[in-house]
């Protein structure tokens, strides 16, 4: 089989009238747990190719704001907007169908499945056939599968992971499981992409593999994408926009730059000491 | 009135014999996370073989009754050792029908030696324990069985609020694997739970074969009866179990007294799902954090 | 000519939809073929009433254990109340066909609808609650169910039970355990496929993926509520058509047998058998019945010899006993069931002489 190096179909946007758009608007959010303030207050909002990136401490909130966002927590206050839709509280699998796809913090992959039965999975929403075809698996639905089938080969060779597709992935590598991750939010075609650490325990070469493959969508194929990461050369060197968060509120919000220079983020970060 | 007062004494008693045999079942549950449906079976198993101490060895009642509790702990020990041990770790579906196999092999043997027919204990209970006031009137096996209960409730609760074996359980019952790295001996954990928690249900068949007579059929049947009773008292409060078993009795009584008698069997199941769907974790059971 | 395919050594597909077939070589499709010529044009012929009607039985049981295969093993949801949507299954059939006249052809997938809408009801609770939670939620729905098909005696007949007559079909009438052998058979054959079919498929996929991580799945775009309904109904539906298939076969319907005990057996089945493996609830399925009737023979010899005949023995503790045993030697020391002894034994001989 040829290696694939060109843009996968699903970035390319064949018909015009489907063309992704991805704007997001976070407005006012709060979220409590008993009283725990997760989130309080919290405004922002992300813009049709852009690449955010949220930072702060351990414990700011960054993947509970994540969590809201995609329909897994329930916030208290506030208003989600979605390419101008109200989509607060609505289910996971809802803001799916609608452009919203994801990685998890904590690997959510299927570990007992190979890397491709995961990668079909985040088919799902693209299979458009009906149980009773199905059930007597028509020439229809097997072509179906088919093109699915080659949608997630041309993922497979952008994100490299041609010889792992048949292994389980419970089997692999953290590293490569972050990427089978990423590969399996990718399936989902999502408008907007949100990463929650894509580069935990990843090691130096991955991480180097890891900023190629995002910073080609990004850059060369427009993708929107929301990015939390504790890696701050990472985040600098590739983000345009940086938020902030601390105790669950925003602490800044600005270009890289601005954000480093900030004498609130350094305080969040090293402590309040006195000597800045 | 007096209606109405009868049957809510009955219901009372009966609700706490459900709340006595459910106490077991919810040690499991509280270290092991296992829903044990053998648990019918182990109250029978003691209140038989009480009844084997009793007719066929000859001991002396406080004897016997000494034997059969160290019996039940032995045999809830050896259950855990050799058949649940194994599954540690495994899919809940496994744990689960390991334990109605359990069920299965043991009413087998009871039928086997026992057979299937009522037996009865011989009278054995000192009259001055019954309590007659008005319309109330409350045979000994109760008074035995609430004093035992009692007992065994205070037991508990210093056990598992102080004991460090008792708050070894709590931890293992919270987190398996933080228990098991903090040096906590999760296995000898589970089998004490195992071994305390057959102890419990040999007596509380035993108090059950006082009050019915015993039946392999109606015994095992009990232990369904403690589902209703454990998830509205919230599976993992032993003295939810007591409470869910008073409230289950009263109801079960009164659907029986005033609405009717076929309801009362079904009544508890209805009250069962309506819980699950309002408060999953029961009225003192606690929820679970589930974290993304 | 078109070059036949046997077991390879590696992976040479050339085409995706090569990896889409059921079986992976057109030697496993050969072996099927001439099982199914042999299963319909011989069987039959050949076998004794007797056996004809144990495998009658086991063609009956193994529907409803594919279905409760597709529940638990498939979508992971433990339910104790597949003995009551049989139940569902063979008392529409039997109010269909007595009160409505309602023809045979009609009336299998009819029982199987309603059974499949009772399960989806009693699915809902699978909304709320996961794991242990919803066991003891279809537990009390078993207990339910089993309350209502006793106590709604205008309907059902109480405790005395509905009486069937002889179906036909076109004209054809089925009085005897050949004729339903062909019925029985011809619907496992079609449900196996259809339940294999709808497994490969994203439908299947999604099962899986709620049982492995319903978190995850969601996240996939999955409704795992509605999927979950699905499942439920599914998996009434191979129970209602079971049921409605007994219910013609035993010519009455009581409720009796359709207790909890029949739920716990079915799980039986499907651990035996294999979970998550469509023929696997097959095996189990044959096991299960092969169980019960060799204890019933046994039982029968042994009253016989006297000694035992006096002990007034009976079958019904034995059975107890040795399918609890069966289910805690299955779960111990071959988790995965028959389905994977039978993998092991294949590929045992596949490779045969060599050890590996
Ligand atoms: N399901 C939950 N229940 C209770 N508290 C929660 C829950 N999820 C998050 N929290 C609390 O909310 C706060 C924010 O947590 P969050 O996971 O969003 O932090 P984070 O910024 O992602 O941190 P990290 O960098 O460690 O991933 C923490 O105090 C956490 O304990
Ligand atoms: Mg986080």
């Amino acid at each position: 089989m040829k290696a694939y190096r060109g843009k996968p179909s699903i970035f390319k946007s064949n018909n015009p009238d489907e063309k992704k758009v991805a704007d997001l608007e976070v407005r006012n959010l709060s979220l409590n747990f008993g009283g725990v303030k997760a989130l309080n207050d919290v405004t922002i909002s992300v813009h049709n190719g852009e690449l955010v990136a949220i930072i702060g401490p351990n414990g700011a909130g960054k993947t509970s704001l994540l969590n809201c966002i995609t329909g897994f927590y329930k916030s208290q206050k506030g208003r989600i907007f979605f390419n101008g839709k109200d989509i607060t509280n609505l289910p996971p699998h809802h803001l799916v169908r609608i452009g919203i796809g994801r990685t998890f913090q904590n690997i959510e992959l299927f570990p007992g499945m190979t890397v491709l039965s995961n990668l079909l999975l985040a088919r799902h929403n693209h299979c458009k056939y009906r149980i009773s075809p199905a059930s007597l698996f028509l020439s229809s639905v097997r072509e179906e599968e088919i093109r699915h089938r080659r949608v997630l080969e041309e993922l497979i060779d952008f994100l490299e992971i041609q010889a792992i597709r048949k292994k389980k992935v419970g089997s692999l590598p953290y590293g490569l499981m972050k990427r089978v991750e990423l590969g399996r939010a990718l399936a989902l075609e999502p408008a907007l992409l949100i990463l929650d650490e894509p580069f935990a325990g990843m090691n130096l070469e991955e991480k180097e593999d890891m900023v190629r493959f995002l910073t080609e969508m990004n850059q060369a194929w427009g993708q929107t994408m929301i990015l939390v990461e504790h890696d701050m050369s990472i985040v600098m060197s590739i983000s345009k926009r940086i938020v902030v968060l601390n105790f669950g509120e925003k602490l800044a919000e600005g270009a890289p730059d601005e954000v480093r220079d900030n004498i609130e983020v350094i305080k969040a970060y090293l402590g309040d000491t006195g000597r800045v | 009135m007096s209606f109405f007062l009868q049957l809510l004494i009955n219901g009372l008693s009966i609700g706490f014999l459900y709340g006595l045999s459910a106490m077991g079942f919810v040690m499991i549950f509280k270290s092991s996370s296992v829903l044990n449906f053998a648990h019918g079976e182990l109250l029978a198993l003691g209140a038989f073989f009480f009844l084997a101490m009793i007719t066929w060895a000859q001991l002396p009642i406080a004897v016997a009754f000494l034997v059969t509790l160290v019996g039940c702990f032995i045999l809830g020990f050896f259950i855990e050792r050799f058949f649940l041990r194994p599954l540690i770790g495994e899919h809940l579906i496994y744990v689960i029908m390991l334990t109605v196999g359990l069920a299965s092999m043991f009413k087998g043997i009871m039928l086997l030696v026992w057979g299937g027919n009522l037996q009865t204990y011989p009278e054995f209970l000192p009259k001055f324990l019954s309590i007659q006031w008005d319309v109330i009137n409350i045979p000994p096996v109760y008074s035995a069985a609430i004093i035992i209960g009692m007992i065994f409730l205070i037991l508990f609760g210093i056990f598992f609020k102080y004991s460090s074996q008792g708050i070894f359980m709590r931890s293992v019952a919270d987190n398996q694997k933080a228990a098991l790295s903090l040096g906590v001996h999760v296995q000898r954990v589970f089998a004490l739970s195992w071994a305390i928690a057959a102890l419990v249900a040999g007596m509380s068949g035993i108090v059950l074969g006082v009050i019915n007579g015993i039946n392999v059929h109606d015994l095992s049947a009990i232990g369904l009866k403690v589902f209703p009773v454990v998830i509205l008292g919230g599976l993992d409060s032993i003295g939810g179990a007591i409470i869910g078993g008073l409230i289950i009795g009263v109801l079960e009584t009164f659907t029986g007294g005033y609405l009717s008698p076929s309801l009362r069997d079904v009544v508890p199941y209805i009250i069962l799902v309506f819980i699950l769907m309002v408060k999953p974790y029961g009225l003192f059971g606690l929820k679970e954090i589930e974290r993304v | 000519m078109k070059k036949f395919r046997f077991h390879p050594c590696g992976n040479y597909h050339e085409r995706y939809s090569q990896e889409l077939t059921i079986f992976e070589t057109d030697f496993g499709r050969f072996w099927l073929c001439i099982g199914i010529l042999f299963l319909f044009f011989v069987l039959p012929f050949v076998s004794s009433p007797y056996f004809l009607y144990v495998l009658n039985t086991i063609g009956i049981i193994s529907i409803a254990a594919i279905g409760l295969n597709i529940l638990i093993g498939f979508t992971g949801q433990i339910s104790l109340g597949h003995g009551a949507f049989i139940g569902v299954g063979a008392y529409a059939a039997a109010i269909l066909a007595t009160s409505l006249g309602v023809p045979f052809l009609l009336s299998i997938p009819l029982a199987g609808l309603i059974s499949a809408l009772v399960g989806m009801i009693f699915g809902i609770p699978s909304g709320r609650l996961k794991g242990l939670y919803l066991t003891i939620a279809t537990l009390a729905g078993q207990i339910i169910i089993e309350y209502v098909l006793i106590h709604w005696e205008s309907l059902t007949k109480g405790t005395m039970g509905i009486t069937i007559p002889r179906p036909n079909i076109f004209g054809f009438k089925l009085d005897n355990d050949q004729s339903f052998f062909f019925v029985i058979f011809s619907c496992l054959v079609s449900m196996t496929w259809i339940a294999t079919n709808v497994m490969r498929t994203k439908f299947g996929r999604a099962f899986i993926a709620i049982r492995d991580n319903d978190r995850a799945a969601e996240g996939m775009g999955i409704p795992i509520f509605g999927y979950k309904l699905l499942s439920f109904g599914i998996s009434s539906f191979y129970a209602g058509v079971a049921g409605a298939l007994w219910a013609y076969y035993m010519i009455s319907v009581t409720s009796e047998p359709f207790n909890l005990g029949l739920s716990v057996e079915y799980i039986a089945m499907v651990i035996i058998g294999g979970l998550g493996s469509i023929t696997g609830s097959i095996y189990g399925a044959i096991f299960i019945t092969f169980l019960n009737e060799i204890l019933r023979i046994l039982t029968d010899i042994l009253m016989n010899v006297g000694v035992f005949a006096n002990a007034g023995l009976n079958v019904a503790p034995l059975r107890e006993f040795f399918f609890g045993m069966a289910i805690i030697m299955f779960i111990l020391f071959e988790p995965r069931g028959l389905a994977e002894v039978w993998r092991i034994i294949r590929s045992h001989f596949r490779l045969w002489p060599f050890p590996y």
